[in-house]
């Protein structure tokens, strides 16, 4: 039978009799290198000296205590959205719409922050951020009301969504929210001074947003292998038969998931408007929604991995806008090294399930 | 309300819709063999961009819609072979598939951003393109708006009334079985997703040289992902694919004439419509559970190794 398209290849592949633990971890770590040697390939098909541009690319953002800053500040909303994905994933919930959630939390945090910051004083800041979180929390709803009670995909909803929130934050910043005094940008007023989340340390851009991320990333890890819910969670994106006969509820799964990473990606919007923005404007993101979804895969959907992943994708941004300023290569470059790191990922996953054996195939039928 | 308006608004929802057309149905072939591709926003990207990019080149636009074609199969070979041969989560490589693409595109378009280009030219028939009403509604488009239908019948001739197309179906609904009784269930995925990838090309060339002839990163603004939803909403069916097509051209095209209806509703809430009605259609069909259930191919995103 002709089943093309490698037949008879010289190896073969035996399933393992159980997921091998090392490779889950070493995956994450071939990929990059894989992603390294391609990034390699790359500069040199561009005719750029390729261990200058590797250079210029990984290792020049962070050699200065701003760079470093900068590493940190890039890192807390991926990481923030990736954490909240990777719950829903292990549920078998596909929230891709982190970017549209993103947007809402920056859009209520950011009205609260127009036009109430001086009424609720000293408890601003905190509103705020509540606000942010409360209006990812409500996009995320969307996609989960119509998934438990519609039957329908939280995949296209989400994503559908995303346009519909950036749209909606284009409207808002052309008309009623627009700075009066902005020469007609789309973009509010200035946060006061007062509601700017405090940074890390001076000379560099990083606010308290990361240990704040750090934090949940320890609460997320508890959540999910300490808590009866965060087992639920796991046991029915393992064995969703497992779960029904368990008597799991499905519909508080969906929920949940969403809610979570709903709410974490609209911390993740709101930080960055309260943080390094400083005010609304129409591009508050570069994409994190999104690259949160590699985050989530290469962290392994595990809050540590995630942390780790999402400082690598953050110095890829880093490293993006080095090579563009030294080197004249679009800044776009990022984005080819996200899918490629998520491409070799997935390929190297094989490994966990399976191992290459180099001897011929035993049976052959055709004559 | 006149007629000249009317026949605008009638072949601008049938420009609008043949992007969406060319890419639903390469997906729908590719599901009904049981292969989940979330891939499609990155092909048409990509394609839009190889169209683009050989066609102010060349010169030559036939060279630019091949260069389409090949560019946007390679993805989609990509993705079969991890899905297909590595057994990688298909949801997950969809996505990367995606972002590869948004990135690749996004990378490799710098040169190209403002660049001016002849696109597709309509149909110029003797006579018949100068009748009074029929001329634009039927003989003044261009070739791929033609080529859409033409390809729909040929979907819809093969898969259900073919032995292919029975294979082919066979596979979706149980690839174990169908592998049992001999069918080459790893070569009818590889060529469905590879058929998946052509028309998401032809999808994204249409984009860059047809519909807004020039190359602006992720000029695909969802479509790749309302073709996605397309599918659902036609329940695995290609005729319902078409009419669901023409009812989002439509949707598009209102919102760019809402002016002209007098109707004043900020554009960025116009803009809003296609992704809203995106989201409602699919609650409405999704809504009855058993719906999904009796049309949805039964193998879909489920991976399948002969060896496993």
């Amino acid at each position: 039978m002709a089943d093309f398209p490698w037949r008879p290849p010289p190896w073969r592949l035996e399933k393992r009799a159980a997921p091998s633990a090392a490779m889950r971890i070493a995956a994450p770590l071939i990929a990059a290198a894989a992603m390294l040697a391609t990034g390699f390939a790359i500069f040199a098909f561009l005719g750029r000296e390729p261990l200058t541009a590797l250079y210029m690319f990984f290792v020049e953002p962070l050699n200065s205590l701003y760079g470093v800053g900068e590493l940190l500040l890039k890192a807390t909303p991926l990481a923030l959205c990736g954490l909240g994905l990777a719950l829903g994933f292990t549920a078998n919930v596909w929230n891709i719409g982190a970017e549209g959630q993103l947007t809402l939390g920056a859009i209520c945090g950011g009205g609260v922050a127009l036009f109430w910051s001086s009424e609720l004083g000293r408890l601003a800041l905190p509103v705020i951020l509540l606000a942010g979180i409360a209006g990812g929390a409500a996009w995320a709803a969307i996609p989960a009301l119509l998934r438990t009670r519609f039957n329908t995909s939280e995949i296209l909803v989400s994503l559908m969504l995303v346009y519909i929130a950036q749209l909606l934050l284009a409207y808002l910043l052309r008309g009623a929210w627009r700075d009066p005094d902005g020469f007609g940008f789309p973009q509010s007023k200035a946060f006061d001074e007062r509601i700017i989340l405090p940074l890390l340390f001076d000379g560099q851009r990083a606010s308290i947003a990361f240990p704040l991320m750090l934090a949940l990333a320890a609460l997320s890890w508890f959540f999910s292998s300490r808590l009866f819910a965060g087992y639920r969670m796991l046991v029915s994106g393992q064995a969703p038969a497992a779960a029904a006969y368990a008597g799991f509820s499905e519909r508080r799964n969906v929920w949940l998931a969403l809610m979570i990473s709903g709410g974490a990606a609209g911390l993740a919007g709101v930080c960055e408007v309260v943080g390094p923005i400083g005010r609304l404007q129409t591009d508050i993101s570069p994409g994190y929604g999104f690259a949160a979804i590699i985050v989530a895969f290469v962290g392994r959907l595990h809050p540590a991995g995630i942390v780790l992943a999402a400082l690598l994708m953050s110095l890829l941004y880093l490293g993006g806008e080095s090579v563009q300023l030294g080197l004249q290569l679009p800044a776009a470059v990022t984005g080819l090294f996200q899918g490629i790191l998520l491409f070799y990922l997935l390929a190297a996953d094989l490994f966990v399930g399976f191992r290459l054996r180099l001897a011929p195939r035993a049976v052959t039928s055709s004559a | 309300m006149n007629a000249e308006f009317l026949i605008a608004i009638i072949t601008g929802t049938v420009v609008a819709a043949t992007p969406l057309i060319y890419a639903a149905l390469g997906e729908l072939v590719a599901e009904r063999a049981g292969v989940l591709n979330l891939g499609v926003e990155g092909m048409m990207l990509v394609g839009a961009l190889a169209a683009f990019a050989v066609s102010v080149r060349s010169g030559s636009l036939f060279a630019g819609y091949t260069a389409a074609i090949c560019a946007s199969m390679l993805l989609a070979l990509l993705f079969a072979v991890l899905t297909l041969s590595l057994q990688t989560n298909q949801v997950a490589t969809g996505l990367a598939l995606t972002l590869f693409g948004l990135g690749l595109s996004a990378f490799a378009g710098r040169k190209f951003l403002g660049l001016p280009i002849e696109g597709l030219r309509p149909l110029s028939l003797p006579m018949l393109s100068d009748l009074p009403i029929a001329g634009p509604l039927l003989f003044r488009f261009d070739a791929a708006v033609y080529g859409s239908i033409l390809l729909y019948f040929v979907v819809e001739r093969v898969l259900n009334h073919s032995r292919v197309g029975l294979q082919l179906r066979a596979v979706g609904e149980s690839p174990a079985i169908a592998h049992a009784l001999g069918q080459p269930v790893m070569s009818t995925r590889y060529l469905a997703v590879l058929f998946g990838g052509a028309t998401s090309g032809i999808a994204g060339a249409y984009l860059s040289t047809a519909l807004t002839p020039m190359w602006v990163e992720g000029m695909s603004a969802g479509r790749g992902w309302i073709a996605l939803a397309l599918v659902v909403f036609a329940t695995w069916k290609p005729l319902r694919v078409l009419l669901g097509a023409y009812l989002f051209g439509g949707v598009t095209i209102l919102q760019l004439h809402a002016q002209g209806l007098g109707i004043s509703v900020p554009s960025e809430i116009l803009s809003m419509l296609p992704y809203a009605a995106t989201i409602v259609v699919l609650v409405i069909i999704c809504r009855d559970p058993k719906t999904i259930l009796l049309n949805q191919p039964a193998s879909l995103g489920k991976s399948f190794h002969p060896d496993a």
